[in-house]
């Protein structure tokens, strides 16, 4: 019944708020909203937590410690990014960046954009999760674009065509996967439900199979922001307005991650090889170089982050891949690290540009004098997401770090690299920003603290100690991806 | 209906839809391409019907009056009526390189038969034979948006490459469950409109559908 | 010995040689009704050949042997030819000592002659018309090639008496592949393109800009003359014929069965006369390309008959 609440409240929220417009309140609505979903989200862990998982409505949903986690994070994050968007939208829309009818357009885009990130995780049918992906790609499309500035609508095209492209592939991936369980389960929906692949996953033909991921690699890799299919990333990320950024960043790259994860199972049960894994690693690992080295040579303050994300997603990635109960484990805290690390920088640097009117770093300067709440939110984030102690994201990297030494040592020191270049990178570039003067122009605006505090100290407490009940769920999700 | 000459009607609808893939690529006028485009959507739907009938499988029926519906005639209308609002009816875009495109095709066509050798070992039905025309048809749909530089060209490849997914569901698999054939043709329908106004969006600012005008996001080297 | 496989041959190419300019006429006669004129009489064509015979023949002082021979050697090809390709009876004597491939070989030797004439006399039209047909010659010549090996394909054989056999044989749902109807319908383009017919030439015209073969002929006079254009109007009855021969043989004749010829004979008739109507109508409904764009139409034809090759392969 959560479940059903936790997918019908932003969608209907959606119409809502498509019907209610720019109005006064619909900031305020739309937090509404989100924290109604937030608090299904959170029903729904306590009961799988305490009964296991279970399917819903006809098999047509199902719900595992992995994908309950990730869904109570996409409606926390989702929810702090509209507590989020409240201040710096109405900045926005003052300034005159936004206008009314754009205004309607956004809250109404974002309540589906929510809806379709859930569906994907919560839905027991492959085909209809790529369904969800392609909805989360089109109503993301046109939020990128909202600025419509010729640098937003160039993203968006590009955005909208390489993902396009990309999702095509992961569609002919899952039309090969239906071919090969069609053969053992016979016709029907049932041969597309995740539960049953994963059950009968061994009696499924090893070369289709093969040949299936690696369509679904590149698909839904596109959509993860792998090198070298990243070059949309970027883009959007930079473009669009800073609260779509945040989710961009720290929600859907993580949803596709559990497409493709998801994916692993079924074709690793089959092929009895290391062949999907190893095909993961090798994207991991060139996410991690290209990501960490374009750092160092970026201008925009969004782009910059945006390439760290790609970073991130390559460890992740790379981890899925390696495999294993210890490497598993680091990833799957590292998804959720990184997404509250990088959402609370993604509010920090918004409200940073916003101040200065522009996102190029060198015209950013004296934040921490400027503003405390904004300087300080940004230093703490960039020494969150390169994995100083003790913030979370270190014990992450630091499990997946050695898991790679035990697993593939010659790895190993490739991955610490791109982990040393991205430290370097990112500290140079953050802290002249923070430190130094106030430069003349600096505005002073509301800002929004709640949602960057709330972040930044779950990520410093989860590097100090992780509750007993997070603990169990990682070791169930370890369990269902061996 | 013989089932002989069924499955030789299957397989010429199969060989049909690849033509208008390589005519696609090839088209200069964009007015062309769209009436390509329609007929590949009625090939795709007979093959559809045609399909159903030989395998019995009578839910294909609904997905060829879908195709039929949603390729042949909301979609060129959609396009239609986009070309003539952005006043490109009449456009003849200049398409570089004709043979080494059409090389590439072929090989691309090659290449797809290679690849999907392990689907045809598997397969009982003769007509799967022809997800190696699929494949090749995505593969083709790809090479038009890589070659093509128009936005709304980009699109019909687009679309294109999606009736090569469509096709390979129907011929390796008698077509992919209701449910998720008709959440795709929402997806497409709305991927379509979005296309729509994003190259109002293009036209207005760059005052330009050519795609290489937009070359202001780059990394600086 | 037995005489009458002989005695077949001779008709047939006697069928030919008679045919050929009644075709010709036919097609003028349908052009002339459809364009609201009077028609000249059917038989028009040998009234010109026969007043070219009875003219003396102008040689340019500077033209060599090779201008001389060439309209000998034309009409000989082409006549040896019309006596392998299966135009009423199939397994004739002469049918075995060419397969299709060395049809087309043979082409290419009437086509390289004419072409060297063309040049000979050195005027500017005869090396421009010369350099056309090679360009088209280049493209069209694989194109042949390819669609000759899909057909064969299926048959198992290059020898065109084999292909009718197999294709008599397997009856209507041979022809309904896709390798033969891309075969066909390059084969249509190409041979649009080697006899020069509308869109890729004009037989009718002699406008400088875009005739192709009439260039070519243009210093020729008399016998020389005649020559050369009954071979051309013999070529015309040729393509279709092996068109005919390759795509739809029914009615021909098998081997040994002389009751069947009267019924071949009705049918071929028949058949050149519903050919030449289709024919008119495209003619009449296209107009001529440009001449640079009959490489993108060849092209095209090479891309089609590949693709036909290509589904024998993955769809048969």
């Amino acid at each position: 019944m959560a479940l059903l609440i936790l997918l019908f409240v932003p969608l209907i929220s959606a119409f809502i708020l498509m019907l209610v417009g720019d109005r006064k309140f619909s900031y305020e609505l739309n937090i509404i909203a989100s924290a109604a979903t937030f608090l299904a989200g959170v029903s729904l862990a306590i009961t799988v937590y305490f009964t296991g998982s279970m399917l819903v409505w006809h098999n047509y949903f199902f719900v595992d410690a992995f994908n309950v986690y990730l869904a109570v994070l996409t409606s926390f994050v989702s929810m702090t990014t509209a507590i989020f968007s409240r201040r710096y939208m109405k900045r926005e829309r003052e300034i005159g960046r936004v206008g009314h009818r754009r205004m309607r357009f956004y809250h109404a885009m974002f309540q589906l954009f929510i809806f379709a990130m859930l569906l994907c995780l919560l839905t027991n049918n492959i085909g209809v999760l790529w369904i969800a992906m392609e909805l989360a790609t089109l109503s993301t499309v046109l939020l990128v674009s909202l600025y419509r500035t010729p640098g937003a609508i160039e993203a968006a095209w590009k955005y909208f065509i390489l993902c396009g492209v990309g999702i095509a592939q992961a569609l002919f991936g899952t039309v090969l996967l239906y071919f090969a369980a069609e053969k053992v389960l016979g016709e029907g929906g049932d041969a597309l439900l995740w539960t049953n692949l994963a059950q009968y996953s061994d009696q499924l033909e090893p070369t289709i199979l093969s040949l299936a991921f690696v369509f679904l690699m590149v698909g839904y890799g596109t959509k993860v922001g792998l090198a070298p299919l990243h070059n949309w990333l970027p883009d959007a990320h930079s473009e669009g307005p800073t609260p779509v950024s945040a989710v961009l960043s720290g929600l859907l790259l993580n949803i596709a991650l559990y497409a493709l994860v998801r994916c692993k199972t079924i074709v690793d049960g089959a092929t009895h090889t290391h062949h999907a894994g190893l095909i993961m690693m090798g994207f991991g690992i060139v996410s991690v170089l290209v990501g960490a080295f374009s750092l160092l040579r970026q201008k925009d303050i969004k782009r910059m982050f945006s390439y760290s994300s790609i970073e991130h997603m390559g460890i992740a990635t790379f981890a899925f891949g390696l495999g294993g109960a210890l490497a598993t484990y680091g990833a799957l805290l590292h998804m959720l690290l990184h997404s509250l690390a990088k959402s609370s920088i993604f509010y920090s640097v918004g409200q940073a540009s916003q101040m200065h009117e522009t996102q190029e770093m060198d015209k950013i300067s004296g934040l921490i004098s400027g503003n405390p709440f904004v300087g300080w939110g940004l230093m703490f984030g960039a020494l969150a997401i390169v994995g100083m102690p003790p913030f979370g994201i270190f014990i992450s990297e630091f499990l997946i770090l050695t898991a790679t030494i035990k697993q593939a040592p010659l790895v190993a020191p490739v991955l610490l690299l791109g982990l040393v270049v991205a430290f370097a990178a990112i500290i140079r570039k953050v802290q002249p920003m923070v430190a130094g003067e106030v430069p003349a122009g600096q505005q002073k605006i509301k800002v929004a603290n709640l949602p960057i505090i709330l972040h930044l100290s779950m990520v410093l407490i989860l590097g100090l100690y992780i509750p007993a009940f997070l603990n169990n769920w990682f070791i169930k999700g370890v369990e269902i991806l061996k | 209906m013989d089932i002989q000459i069924t499955e030789q009607i299957i397989i010429m609808l199969a060989a049909l839809v690849l033509l208008t893939a390589f005519a696609m690529l090839v088209q200069r006028k964009i007015y062309g391409l769209i009436s390509l485009f329609m007929w590949q959507g009625i090939f795709l739907a007979l093959t559809t019907a045609f399909v159903g009938y030989i395998a019995h499988r009578y839910h294909l029926y609904i997905s060829a009056v879908l195709t039929l519906l949603l390729k042949v005639i909301l979609l060129p209308y959609i396009l239609r009526m986009l070309i003539i609002k952005l006043k490109i009816s009449r456009e003849v875009e200049s398409v570089v390189n004709v043979t080494s495109t059409m090389l590439i095709g072929i090989a691309l066509v090659i290449f797809s038969y290679q690849l999907t050798a392990p689907i045809r070992q598997n397969s009982a039905f003769v007509a799967q034979s022809i997800i190696a025309i699929a494949l090749a048809t995505v593969m083709i749909g790809l090479l038009m948006m890589i070659t093509r530089r128009n936005a709304v060209t980009q699109i019909i490849g687009f679309l294109a490459m999606e009736n090569g997914l469509f096709f390979a569901a129907i011929s390796a698999t008698y077509g992919m469950p209701l449910v998720v054939e008709l959440g795709v043709a929402i997806d497409i329908l709305i991927a379509a409109f979005v296309f729509g106004i994003f190259s109002l969006h293009i036209n207005t600012t760059f005052d330009s559908l050519d795609v290489d005008k937009m070359a202001q996001l780059k990394e600086d080297y | 010995m037995k005489i009458l496989p002989y005695i077949l041959e001779l008709v047939q190419v006697l069928i030919l040689l008679v045919g050929a300019p009644l075709f010709v006429g036919w097609i003028r006669r349908i052009k002339c009704w459809l364009q609201g004129r009077k028609s000249p009489s059917l038989f028009q064509p040998y009234f010109e050949l026969l007043k070219l015979f009875s003219k003396d023949v102008y040689l340019a002082e500077n033209a060599s042997w090779i201008f001389r021979f060439t309209p000998y050697l034309v009409f000989g090809i082409t006549l040896l030819i019309g006596a392998i390709v299966p135009i009423l009876i199939i397994d004739l004597p002469f049918s075995t000592t060419a397969d299709v491939i060395a049809i087309v070989g043979l082409f290419a030797i009437a086509r390289f002659f004419t072409a060297l004439a063309g040049m000979d006399v050195g005027t500017a039209f005869g090396g421009m018309g010369s350099s056309r047909t090679m360009m088209i010659a280049s493209l069209a010549e694989p194109a042949m090639l390819i669609t000759v090996f899909t057909v064969s394909l299926t048959s198992h054989s290059t020898s065109l008496s084999q292909i009718v056999q197999t294709l008599t044989n397997n009856g209507i749902l041979a022809t309904l592949r896709p390798s033969f109807v891309f075969s066909l319908w390059a084969f249509l383009m190409i041979a649009v393109a080697e006899t020069g017919r509308v869109p890729v030439d004009n037989p009718d015209t002699h406008l400088e800009l875009t005739m192709i073969h009439e260039t070519m002929l243009l210093e020729y006079s008399g016998r020389h003359l005649a020559l050369m254009e009954w071979a051309s109007m013999m070529k015309l009855f040729l393509f279709i014929s092996i068109g005919k021969a390759v795509f739809m043989p029914w009615g021909i004749a098998q081997s040994g069965q002389l009751l069947a010829i009267p019924l071949a004979l009705f049918f071929l008739i028949i058949k050149f006369m519903v050919i030449g109507v289709i024919l008119v109508g495209f003619e009449t409904s296209l107009a001529k390309m440009r001449l640079f764009r009959t490489t993108e139409f060849l092209g095209a034809a090479l891309l089609i008959a590949t693709l036909g090759m290509l589904s024998y392969f993955i769809l048969e």
